[in-house]
């Protein structure tokens, strides 16, 4: 077996152990993504660079003891929604084209000290806004399993970098199914945990009420050893919650007797693709003949989750993006008559149409005479879906139910119906707004080779129940990539060329100029 | 309540928005923000006489803490991301007449 096709926690062994230096992993991991990309396009920046220093850093610390955890050496990818200090950071946006942070998340931060090496920040839907990486504003990501076919969004870039072996693992962050959905498209596992869980500090806000970070990796020994990493209480995040269990991974254990695991009848009906459907009850049954107690249920209000999650993540998203006006960073206008016009133009200049779109949507719905109609409504219904959760809760551990609708669709296809795409968002939607964590675990292809995942949501804090869960499934079959991972890594090597890329020593960015 | 999304309508959400729309945009616009309202309309379906609205689903209070200075002096870096800037602010176009 190859380094590249290690998982994170298996490489972090051999790092330990010697039989694998850091510089080592790093080197792999940038030979990868120098064939990968120009297929793929998962990153926006590369810090090849700083990844190289870095790892020396890294490797010294290791062998004088200082770092010991699962994760030391580790090469990552982050979202280009996470602030980085020094790197470029662009949201995918051309309003952010040029920005470089102060300072570092604070999840990265812990990544950090857990002795990760960054390689780069990958792709995603500008400002998160959207189902399949299109709408960045440097170019779509291809999907590793089919080039033809979008990663899902919005975190995409880390889904298709880790399916494609460029990084054993990334941090995404989901709103509304962002980590879940594209996980599912690209056939690796992802995790939101419970709103509150991983500090929202240095996440470039888009629904804050909604906004979680979480990992993406190959299985789900790697998400819980990277959960545990990152998770934190943080006094510079309002609503951060001091949570008194973050021992994740001690609930990586093949052992599901008695575990109650719900199935909502209103996730399987209409709308959804049959071959979607059969291969999330067949994962059911595998977790049933591990000693889990299967039942279907009715939780209602599923319909109501989408609308309610556009009124609500649009009127945030008016508020959060009011800051981008050209004046302390990022996009300005070249041409204007005063303040006012300077801040209009530089927006318009700036924002892509997808992000106009939810703003003026916000604006709407916030509005003096519509506020009540819409945005109070769409809490109001809020408040009720929390209620037919807690219901389900009484009775289930665990639900189970697709990621999303389809598997990976064409690229192209999506952005012309933009409710037809707001609805591929109707599994995922509802644990954001209610604040639930959800893991989504690889569990088949359709007929065509295109990967299906299946999502276990649980109540508020019991991340460790979805571990047992879905490490007790995924003991029942082997973790596969995309062919393409392993043929990259075959090829020869193929000096990259970015197509909008400015190759500036060795950090390459997409944005910048 | 679709139909209240006319040209009017639009000129004002480029105000409360702070963006300036092509015409065709604010074609796109009407006929976009029209059928999401359509849809968002489905809300109505459920009663929710009685319900309170939920903003946050754990309890959150108001933190407050002492004003202590934690970070140190970031003017340089932060100044660099300005599009405009002397040395010590960052430069806008002439607001007072």
């Amino acid at each position: 077996m190859s380094i590249l096709e290690l998982t994170a926690v298996e490489l972090g062994k051999r790092i330990k152990t010697g039989q694998v230096t850091v510089e080592e992993a790093v080197q792999a991991s940038l030979d990868q993504i120098k064939k990968a990309e120009q297929k793929v396009n998962a990153f926006v920046t590369v810090d090849e660079e700083g990844a190289l220093r870095r790892a020396e850093e890294v490797q010294k610390k290791i062998n004088r003891g200082e770092l010991r955890g699962p994760l030391a050496g580790v090469p990552a990818a982050l979202k280009d929604n996470l602030c980085t200090k020094g790197l470029l950071t662009t949201c995918c946006s051309k309003i952010l084209y040029n920005f470089v942070p102060s300072y570092t998340a604070e999840a990265v931060l812990h990544l950090e000290r857990a002795g990760a090496v960054i390689l780069g920040k990958t792709n995603m839907d500008e400002f998160a806004m959207g189902s399949t990486t299109e709408t960045s504003a440097y170019g779509e990501t291809r999907n590793p399993w089919n080039l033809d076919h979008v990663p899902g969004g919005s975190s995409g870039g880390s889904c298709a970098a880790v399916a494609v072996n460029e990084c054993f693992y990334a941090l995404g962050s989901d709103t509304g199914g962002s980590i879940r959905q594209p996980s599912s498209f690209c056939g690796v596992t992802g995790f939101k945990p419970t709103y509150g869980t991983v500090s929202r500090y240095g996440l470039i806000a888009y629904g804050s009420s909604l906004d979680q970070i979480g990992p993406v990796a190959k299985d789900v020994t790697d998400c819980a050893a990277i959960l545990e990493a990152i998770a934190s209480y943080d006094p510079k995040d309002s609503t951060s919650i001091r949570r008194e269990d973050n021992r994740f991974t001690e609930a990586l254990v093949d052992e599901v007797r008695g575990l109650r695991i719900g199935i909502p009848r209103d996730y399987f009906g209409e709308g959804l693709n049959p071959q979607v459907r059969d291969t999330i009850l067949g994962a059911a049954d595998v977790l049933r003949q591990k000693g889990a107690i299967v039942e279907e249920f009715d939780l209602s209000l599923v319909e109501y989750g989408v609308p309610a999650y556009y009124v609500i993540a649009s009127a945030e998203a008016s508020s959060n993006l009011s800051r981008f006006d050209g004046v302390k960073y990022g996009y300005r206008s070249p041409s204007y008559k005063d303040l006012y016009s300077m801040y209009k133009k530089s927006r318009s200049e700036g924002f892509g149409p997808e992000v106009k779109r939810r703003i003026m949507l916000g604006a709407f719905v916030l509005s003096s005479g519509y506020y009540d109609a819409y945005y109070v409504k769409a809490q109001k219904t809020k408040a009720l879906i929390k209620r037919a959760f807690d219901q389900a809760f009484q009775s289930f551990d665990v639900i189970l139910a697709p990621a999303s609708p389809d598997t990976a669709p064409r690229l192209g296809q999506s952005l012309r119906d933009p409710i037809q795409m707001y609805l591929g968002d109707i599994y995922t939607i509802s644990a954001n707004l209610v604040g639930l964590p959800g893991l989504t675990v690889p569990c088949g292809t359709d007929s065509s080779g295109l990967p299906i995942g299946m999502q276990l949501i649980g109540d508020c804090f019991q991340e460790k129940k979805l571990i047992r869960a879905g490490f007790a499934f995924e003991r029942s079959r082997c973790y596969q990539g995309p062919a393409m991972a392993k043929e990259l890594e075959q090829s020869t090597p193929n000096p990259y060329v970015g197509e909008a890329s400015s190759a500036q020593g060795s950090i390459w960015e997409k944005g910048g100029k | 309540m679709a139909n209240v999304i006319d040209d009017a309508a639009i000129e004002y959400l480029g105000v409360l928005a702070k963006l300036a729309l092509s015409q065709e945009e604010k074609e796109a616009a009407k006929a976009d923000m029209g059928r999401m309202l359509d849809y968002i309309d489905k809300l109505n379906e459920l009663d929710t006489s009685g319900v309170q609205p939920m903003s946050h689903v754990f309890p959150v209070k108001n933190v407050f803490r002492e004003d202590v200075v934690e970070n140190g002096d970031g003017r340089e870096a932060l100044l660099a991301n300005g599009p405009e800037c002397t040395g010590e602010a960052f430069v806008v176009p002439k607001t007072i007449g």
